[in-house]
């Protein structure tokens, strides 16, 4: 039931002790409840933590990835048509962040990606404030505290840091709230998510590292960066680690669970490696046909996170047409709103960079500030806040 | 209506892209997002999307083609109805959409292009006040080099007068802090070199170490013009600094000893010995009536003893080859002799002076001197040593750390013949006592060689009748 070959080889390559009938891992064989092909495969440990799922909400974690899905094509074509400087496309890994955003509690704080757009998604963040950064209109689309995730982070791994930072915060404030780190395969080969985690171990904090290993650092196959299974990671520093399918939905909300639940009752972090595909380029500017084989593509659009959950929704009968029109309707009017939001989107004054530096007034910073007013002045003699 | 698309930045930073071919004709009828070219930029070969849904008007650029970001490249004709919450290449109606602007939308789509994520950066033309350039900060450079070294900041002194105005430099080239590499700083410092005289050979004009040692050495450009010594003494003789210009020996000592002091690791050594039985030999011979006519002195027999000395200990008689990467040992010696001159300091050689007798050298040593104090020292006679000797004792000086004549692996210093409390047979009596200082170049001579060589010398000062032994 393994749904990733690759790594397996790398045991033979570089550790001829270690072979892979005998890897040296500890994350354990891959948590599936959903099949690639959408059958539902019952698992006694990890059905506890989904048995509350109903079909309707079944129906809805299927409605969220087809929307993000959507908001993701929808920026990635603004991006091509000049409208956005950069996207980074989540294609592939709707089900890892769709199940994650969706095991949230309110309180929770995510420190998220540059790609985590569907745990955002979940949070409540507004489709046209996702691609506000991303338009080169606002350093943060969002107000972290309003939605409880904190800017996306574009440096590699380093908010891993801010979450352990957090959780020992909430663990200061004997909250029973959890700090969750997200990022990719790439940034478990950073220092400081080696960092985060020992610090995590140290003091047994409240925060859950989800690593959705995409398979690809740009253009670093993950067996090049890791020679054992990044969950294995894990347990050099002591974290206990679980394996999910990361294209099946409903495993990675009950592996979620089970490592909040773990935080939440001062067990300390977990770190999840989803295990999933970026089927796009790493981010518009990429091309990933230059180092990657369409072989590799193909087998895993078969293993496609939306298809298996159709799959099962129509062998359970759940998928009615309405139902399935209502998904795509939904779809629909958030691209809509989203290429309005972003057309329309107006241009940031250019004194606006100054508001955000500190929060309480501060006399570099109008110093700055009057400077460049003046300099902006010396172009045509008044300033136009927004219409530079 | 017609709108118009004009080729995005599709990577990072891109400036142009290769239309690799149309998926549309004019005529056709597209919807939003319908694939409608294949682009290939400096990263990816990519599809682009149409921004809008109506029928294709216009097709600007051919397949094949590359094109600059910013240009059209297609237009549509779009329902006045659709183009709104689809015209993205409108900036007027966004604009004018959020009233953020008092101009009307007409005059900043006039003024205004698209820019940065709509069709990247647009070439500023005109109206932007000059960057201010970088200053080249004279004061914190020039200050430590004037302290250490008053004479490298004179060309600067002289040079308004033969260059053009500041205005007519190339900015780049003038205002700029020199081009250079942080070890090359360093050893400008150093040395007290002002970076901003040096010219640089290096790539893009960039200062080399060997542009700085050159500089150190003296070969900078003097001005056109010039002034003479005399001259320029007389200008300044009122000010409280007198400037001299560096030429003539003053320059090639200057460029002898950078040379030897940056490029051979000196090791010196010191050792102090009773040289009261020289002495007496000396007088001795004095009054011998085979050295009648010739002149004596302690250097003529500390030359002889180191003569002597190297003998027994060839290894100091030698040069480091750095080009051919070889260390070659002479087989005979070109004994230099420091001599202080008029113009300064010259070392000229006795051509093989271990083939000499002890009046012959006596001879030749005179000779040398009184040579080289009128100022007639031949070329010949400055080129070739071997090891040098420098009798500091004749200013009263007893020890000092000699720099190596350039080539040379070894050089000795005598200090001045002095009485002195001596312990002589276990009973502290006034001997007559001098130091040696052996400076050596550590590249070649170990610390063994170069002590056995000063210990050898040193026996033979104290015991003349040691030669028995060694010769």
């Amino acid at each position: 039931m393994l749904t990733d070959e690759p790594g397996q080889d790398a045991y033979k390559a570089s550790n001829p002790g270690i072979s892979a009938a005998s890897p040296r891992r500890t994350g354990g064989d891959l948590v599936q409840l959903i099949s690639p092909e959408g059958e539902r495969i019952s698992h006694p440990e990890f059905d506890l933590w989904v048995s509350d799922v109903t079909d309707e909400q079944l129906c809805s974690l299927y409605e969220d990835m087809l929307v993000i899905r959507r908001i993701d094509a929808e920026a990635t074509a603004l991006q091509r048509q000049g409208e956005l400087a950069l996207w980074p496309p989540l294609l592939g890994q709707e089900a890892s962040q769709i199940g994650a955003g969706r095991a949230l509690r309110d309180d929770d704080f995510v420190f998220p990606s540059y790609r985590d757009n569907g745990v955002a998604y979940c949070r409540g963040v507004e489709p046209t404030d996702l691609v506000r950064a991303w338009r080169g209109n606002a350093l943060s689309g969002w107000d972290p505290y309003r939605y409880n995730i904190a800017t996306q982070q574009i440096i590699i791994g380093s908010q891993s840091l801010h979450a352990t930072g957090y959780a020992m915060g909430i663990q200061n404030d004997g909250a029973d709230s959890v700090a969750v780190a997200l990022f990719g395969d790439g940034a478990t080969s950073e220092g400081d998510v080696s960092e985060a985690m020992v610090f995590a171990a140290s003091f047994q904090v409240p925060v859950v590292f989800i690593c959705q290993n995409n398979h690809w650092a740009i253009s670093e196959p993950v067996r090049i960066q890791s020679h054992i299974q990044i969950a294995d990671r894990a347990s050099g520093f002591g974290i206990p680690a679980i394996r999910v399918d990361g294209n099946d939905v409903l495993a990675v909300l009950a592996v979620t669970r089970i490592a909040l639940d773990r935080a939440r009752k001062g067990g300390g972090p977990t770190f999840i490696e989803a295990v999933t595909y970026r089927m796009g380029p790493h981010t518009t500017a990429d091309d990933p046909t230059r180092y990657r084989d369409a072989n590799e593509l193909e087998d895993w659009a078969a293993k496609d996170p939306i298809a298996r959950l159709k799959a099962l929704l129509l062998t359970k009968g759940l998928l009615t047409e309405e139902v399935e029109a209502q998904a795509q309707a939904k779809a629909d009017e958030v691209a809509r709103k989203l290429r309005a939001g972003v057309i329309n989107m107006p241009d940031p004054a250019p004194l606006d960079l100054f508001k955000h530096v500190y929060s309480t007034p501060n006399s570099w910073i109008e110093r700055q500030r009057d400077h460049y007013s003046r300099y902006l002045e010396s172009f045509n003699g008044s300033t136009q806040e927004g219409a530079l | 209506m017609i709108k118009e698309f004009r080729l995005p930045d599709l990577g990072e930073g891109l400036t142009e892209s290769e239309i690799l071919s149309w998926k549309v004709a004019v005529g056709d009828t597209v919807a939003l997002n319908q694939v409608i070219a294949e682009v290939e930029t400096a990263k990816a070969v990519v599809e682009l999307p149409s921004p809008f849904a109506g029928t294709v008007a216009a097709l600007h650029e051919q397949a094949g083609s590359v094109v600059e970001v910013g240009k059209p490249i297609v237009s549509f004709e779009v329902d006045d109805a659709g183009a709104a919450p689809s015209g993205g290449a409108d900036t007027a109606a966004r604009a004018s959409g959020e009233g953020a602007s008092k101009e009307s939308p007409a005059e900043t789509a006039a003024k205004r292009e698209p820019n940065l994520v709509g069709y990247g950066a647009v070439l500023e033309k005109s109206g932007r006040p000059a960057r201010r350039q970088r200053s080249f900060e004279a004061g914190s450079v020039a200050e430590p080099a004037a302290a250490v070294e008053p004479a490298a900041a004179e060309p600067a002194a002289v040079e308004p007068a033969d260059v053009e105005p500041m205005a007519e430099r190339e900015p780049a080239a003038e205002q700029e802090r020199p081009r250079s590499t942080p070890p090359v700083r360093k050893l400008a410092r150093d040395l007290g070199i002002d970076l901003g005289l040096v010219k640089g050979t290096g790539p893009g004009g960039l200062i080399t170490r060997s542009d700085v040692q050159d500089f150190a050495a003296g070969s900078r450009p003097q001005p056109e013009g010039e002034v003479t010594p005399e001259a320029s003494a007389v200008a300044d003789s009122q000010g409280r600094e007198t400037r001299t210009p560096i030429k003539g020996v003053r320059k090639f000592t200057a460029a002898a000893m950078v040379q030897s002091a940056f490029t051979a690791p000196h090791v010196t050594e010191f050792l102090t010995v009773d040289v009261t039985s020289t002495m007496e030999l000396l007088a001795r011979l004095k009054a011998s009536r085979e050295f009648a006519g010739y002149k004596l002195t302690p250097l003529t027999i500390a030359a002889k003893a180191v003569l002597i000395a190297l003998r027994r200990n060839p290894t100091l008689n030698s040069r480091w080859d750095e080009s051919a990467q070889e260390i070659v040992q002479f087989n005979y010696v070109n004994l230099g002799i420091a001599a202080a001159t008029p113009l300064g300091l010259t070392v000229p050689n006795i051509k093989d002076a271990d083939k000499m007798t002890l009046p012959e050298l006596s001879a030749a040593l005179s000779e040398l001197t009184d040579t080289a104090r009128s100022g007639k020292t031949a070329p010949a006679d400055l080129a070739g040593g071997t090891i040098s000797i420098t009798n500091i004792g004749v200013f009263g000086i007893d020890a000092g750390t000699p720099i190596l004549n350039p080539g040379e692996a070894a050089i000795v210093a005598l200090g001045s013949v002095r009485k002195a409390p001596w312990v002589y047979n276990d009973e502290v009596v006034v001997r007559q006592v001098m130091s040696l200082s052996l400076s050596f170049d550590h590249r070649l001579v170990d610390g063994e060689q170069g002590s056995k060589f000063l210990a050898d010398l040193g026996a033979i000062l104290s015991d003349p009748a040691m030669v028995m032994t060694m010769v």
